[in-house]
């Protein structure tokens, strides 16, 4: 049965966490791009952290998802990673060399230094 | 070199509603099951049915709502070869379409990386395309082979 794409929302300090679920396709990305963009305009927190452990798919839809978060939360001067991949998700994101332009964080959003990550 | 023989075959059309990206990665997956792929095989197919679907529904067929053919063929030689067919606005120029981050969408949210993405999952790529006649998708894959079972 289809995973409907949906995005759940954690706030911890100043540090927006959104946790999306499901499959993201191009269905899907659209019905959430505009949910976490507004979510950012209203809280206005200092990192944005797109949880994708709960992801059961993605494909490029997905990666022009994350571009597109991480643009804007650069324009507007905040932090900004991808958390906790698959497997799955992990060789998207690796074949179109997003490891090169956002933080791709595991574990508990700390990096080598054990400081937060965004 | 021995010639390979198609075991099984099925066709379905539907309308380039974006909901219908996630049937058309269901359908095709379900019948390749046949042939055992492994979890990543699967994973890999799912993904390209899912790029060349939804450059159909978005570039293809942008603004308007047509038929999306899927067509896919399973050999004796376990090869899986899936044909996307759309009869939308089609593509000016393939080759440069074809290039990683290439991207027409005004909105700026997509990645330009669906063709490239097919590449890296299956073993050959084809696209043909008319503007204004539509879009033929090509790819195929051969399945490793089965383990032994005593």
């Amino acid at each position: 049965m289809k995973e409907e794409c949906k995005v759940i929302f954690r706030t911890s300090g100043d540090v927006l966490t959104a946790a999306i679920t499901g499959e993201v396709d191009h269905h899907g990305a659209r019905r959430i791009r505009a949910k976490i963009d507004e979510e950012v305009m209203t809280e206005r927190p200092r990192g944005l952290v797109l949880d994708l452990s709960r992801v059961s798919f993605m494909d490029s839809s997905g990666i022009g998802l994350i571009l597109g978060r991480f643009s804007k939360a650069s324009e507007m001067g905040m932090s900004f990673a991808v958390s906790n991949p698959s497997d799955g998700t992990k060789k998207i994101l690796d074949l179109a060399g997003m490891d090169r332009i956002v933080r791709i964080v595991c574990g508990k959003y700390r990096d080598e230094r054990g400081e937060k990550a965004v | 070199m021995k010639k390979k023989n198609c075991i099984n075959s099925m066709r379905v059309s539907l309308p380039s509603f974006s909901v219908n990206e996630s049937a058309a990665r269901a359908i095709v997956s379900a019948f390749v099951a046949q042939l055992n792929p492994t979890f990543d095989e699967l994973s890999d197919i799912k993904c390209a049915v899912s790029e060349a679907v939804t450059n159909s529904t978005v570039h293809g067929y942008r603004n308007v709502i047509g038929q999306i053919t899927i067509g896919v063929r399973l050999f004796d030689d376990r090869s899986v070869r899936i044909e996307v067919k759309d009869k939308g606005r089609g593509i000016e120029d393939v080759e440069v379409a074809m290039q990683p981050l290439f991207t027409t969408d005004p909105d700026g949210e997509r990645s330009g990386m669906g063709f490239t993405l097919i590449e890296n999952f299956m073993d050959t790529l084809a696209v043909k395309s008319k503007p204004g006649r539509g879009t033929r998708v090509v790819m195929k894959k051969k399945l490793s082979a089965l383990p032994v079972t005593r």
